[in-house]
């Protein structure tokens, strides 16, 4: 019979401590988790970057990676785009009752790449178990905390009238390699999520001595919303050229089955960038030397007219208005 | 999927829309009937790209927005009966109906799915024997056939639990009700594409003929559009109206046979009720006799009450192209897509979202 996860292995009695002693702490090694106490206890200098993301994605396995891969991408990325380094990484799991062990393991395992990939530790954790029915297989929370080196100031509200802005790659790939493996929906797609760690991207970024003024992951609500909440917190205008904006073949194909616009369709392994015009091309070359950051483009640029809103030039030569994503284009995306 | 950046290439788009900068020198009031259209037109910016001889008007074209209130007061009263399972397309949950929606129905403990066809439909009447499926039956002749398969389809596998409240419509006799109403003065028709991938071109002869407005039956990308639309001004500029189809790859003239034949066995031709429109003779489509064992209207007994119509509504106004989102006073003030008072705003193929959407009328 397969190995499944009971209630037990939540109760804090035996069988959660075997499962943690066993399988998680070996697989992290690290002395702060390796002590098993209640807390993580270890000294940082300089300015913190704190930040909390809770994963709830469906399913738990998609092409491109897993919801643990998630857990720590997503986590890192939020601190990598306060320009910060992430250091420690907290992962919190509530597991439904009956989750095969092999998946745990898997997610366990992918856990552990992403954290090495990206350079950090996982130095904390808890482990619950909730009855059938009462969570989808499997929840993860991860926190993190980073250093934000002197001098990095960067903010959705600091976009100047005339500034560039970078995307980092294509858009649409996660979102549509989740909901291409949705039940119901499971019409071949060769799309992979582009979930990964931006902060060596990021690190390079900065290396380049160039100001970067706002930076953000586009996750949910996509590209759209991402230049939104720059437009309106920096109270700037955005113009986008439509024909820069790299969409795969077939994100595109599968936003036109489903109705999808891939503008608001989410990314875990892109951010955009926004800098001075001078500054624009020197970051775009440095980006592209990183495998995060190949089709790494200037995209659009700050205008002082039509502030808190973003226009696009289609391809037709008209423009348009790209306005905030309204409802949910996509449930339990991330 | 391939041949989506070939239909949006640049360069053709320009040459086109230069073409008919060129020849349009009479007033060219155009209606695109399909809401697929309302949305590419919004989406591409097409209506900037064209000369001011040109002006574009949405028609009646989107299901869920032409689905009368009494019609969704009966999918309502269903969702309430118990041992009930309402089955529908995603967009029809969110429609506000006289006194509430699915969408509160759902919230109220009803049960309604969401599905993506009525094959979906079917598999939930046949893993779920005790319950009774009612599949809301929306949408023109697209739609139909596939609907009037699932019929078929549960009658040869004996599924008994399975329902359709028929709310179907067809196009031609709808376009013929808002010419002879004289509202509004069209010179050209922008065809339906899925539609007409169906019915093929020859049910719009009439319009030519009795009326003298020239048809183009288009696809949905933008060259699609652009090409209908220069064929449109050619056919107003030399005064030769006629039934032309732009969308080739998709339409043959005599349309899609197998379709055709289904649809006819299934369902016959009976009044439709259109919102804004009113009672149109020969628009609807209700099962046969035959198959009165699946027909949801047939079967269960529901009183749903008066139709109330939203209060400062004008989506009726707007589907039959007597005004524009733009002119509403509701429009982008107390209704948008979170808050949506009228079906226009809640379809994504409504005019009011597209509008909205993609900020027609806002300056940039």
């Amino acid at each position: 019979m397969e190995d499944k996860i009971l209630l037990a292995h939540g109760s804090g009695g035996k069988l959660s401590h075997d499962l943690v002693k066993q399988n998680f702490v070996p697989l992290f090694d690290n002395t702060f988790l390796n002590k098993l106490d209640d807390s993580a206890v270890f000294e940082l200098k300089g300015r913190l970057a704190f930040t909390t993301d809770s994963y709830v994605v469906n399913p738990i396995f998609f092409p491109g990676g897993d919801i643990g891969k998630l857990a720590v991408c997503g986590t890192v990325n939020d601190l990598a785009m306060m320009g910060a380094v992430p250091k420690y990484l907290s992962i919190a799991l509530v597991i439904e009752e009956g989750l095969a062990m092999s998946d745990l393991k898997r997610i366990m395992e992918s856990i552990k790449e992403a954290a090495q990939e990206s350079g950090v530790m996982i130095v904390t954790g808890d482990t619950k178990v909730v009855n059938k029915g009462s969570a989808d297989k499997l929840f993860i929370n991860s926190a993190g905390v980073g250093i934000v080196p002197s001098g990095v100031d960067i903010s959705g509200s600091n976009a100047k009238v005339g500034d560039k802005i970078i995307l980092s790659g294509s858009i649409g790939d996660h979102g549509i390699a989740v909901i291409s493996q949705r039940e119901g929906l499971q019409f071949s797609s060769s799309v992979k999520s582009d979930c990964a760690p931006l902060n060596k991207l990021v690190a390079e970024m900065l290396d380049t001595g160039v100001e970067i003024h706002c930076m953000r992951d586009p996750t949910r609500g996509g590209l759209a919303s991402t230049l939104n909440e720059f437009a309106s917190s920096s109270n700037v205008g955005i113009r986008i050229e439509e024909k820069d904006i790299l969409i795969r073949e077939g994100v595109q194909a599968a936003c036109e089955l489903l109705g999808f616009d891939p503008l608001y369709v989410a990314n875990e392994g892109k951010l955009v960038a926004v800098v001075s015009a001078g500054a624009a091309q020197k970051l775009v070359k440095a980006m592209r030397r990183n495998k995060y950051g190949k089709e790494a483009a200037i995209i659009g640029e700050v205008v002082a007219e039509h502030p808190g809103r973003v226009v696009m030039k289609t391809r037709m030569g008209a423009s348009r208005i790209v306005d905030m994503l309204v409802g949910e284009q996509l449930p339990r995306i991330c | 999927m391939k041949f989506i950046n070939e239909y949006r290439d640049a360069e053709l788009g320009k040459s086109l829309i230069a073409r008919i900068h060129q020849r349009s020198t009479k007033p060219a009031r155009l209606m695109e009937f399909c809401g697929g259209h309302t949305v590419s037109i919004a989406k591409h910016g097409i209506r900037q790209l064209l000369p001011p001889t040109i002006t574009m008007l949405s028609g009646p074209g989107c299901p869920v927005c032409v689905t009368a209130s009494a019609d969704l007061d009966k999918a309502i009263a269903l969702a309430k009966l118990p041992g009930v399972i309402i089955t529908t397309f995603g967009d029809m949950i969110k429609v506000p109906a006289s006194r509430s929606s699915l969408q509160q129905v759902k919230a109220e403990g009803g049960d309604v799915r969401i599905v993506y066809s009525t094959l979906d439909a079917l598999e939930i009447a046949r893993s779920n024997p005790s319950k009774c499926i009612i599949f809301i039956g929306i949408g023109f002749e697209t739609t139909a056939p596939t609907v009037a398969a699932s019929v078929l389809q549960a009658e040869q596998q004996g599924i008994s639990n399975y329902y359709v409240l028929s709310l179907h419509k067809i196009c031609p006799p709808v376009v013929k009700a808002l010419l002879d109403s004289g509202e509004v003065k069209l010179d050209g028709i922008v065809c339906p594409g899925h539609v007409s991938a169906i019915i093929g071109s020859r049910p719009y002869e009439f319009i030519p003929r009795d009326y003298g407005i020239g048809c183009v039956i288009s696809g949905f990308e933008p060259l699609d559009i652009l090409q209908c639309v220069d064929m449109l001004v050619a056919q107003i500029e030399s005064g030769e109206p006629k039934v032309e189809i732009a969308y080739r790859r998709g339409v043959k003239p005599e349309g899609n046979r197998t379709a055709l034949e289904l649809m006819d066995k299934v369902f016959e031709v009976c009044e439709g009720n259109w919102r804004g429109i009113g009672v149109v003779p020969a628009s609807g489509l209700r099962l046969r006799k035959k198959y009165q064992r699946y027909d949801a209207e047939h079967n269960f007994e529901i009183k749903p009450g008066e139709p109330i119509e939203p209060k400062g509504c004008i989506c009726g106004d707007i589907l039959r192209a007597v005004k524009t989102p733009l002119d509403c006073k509701l429009f982008r003030k107390v209704c948008n897509p979170e808050h949506p008072v009228g079906p226009c705003m809640v379809s994504s193929e409504g005019s009011c979202a597209a509008y909205y959407q993609y900020g027609e009328g806002l300056g940039r």
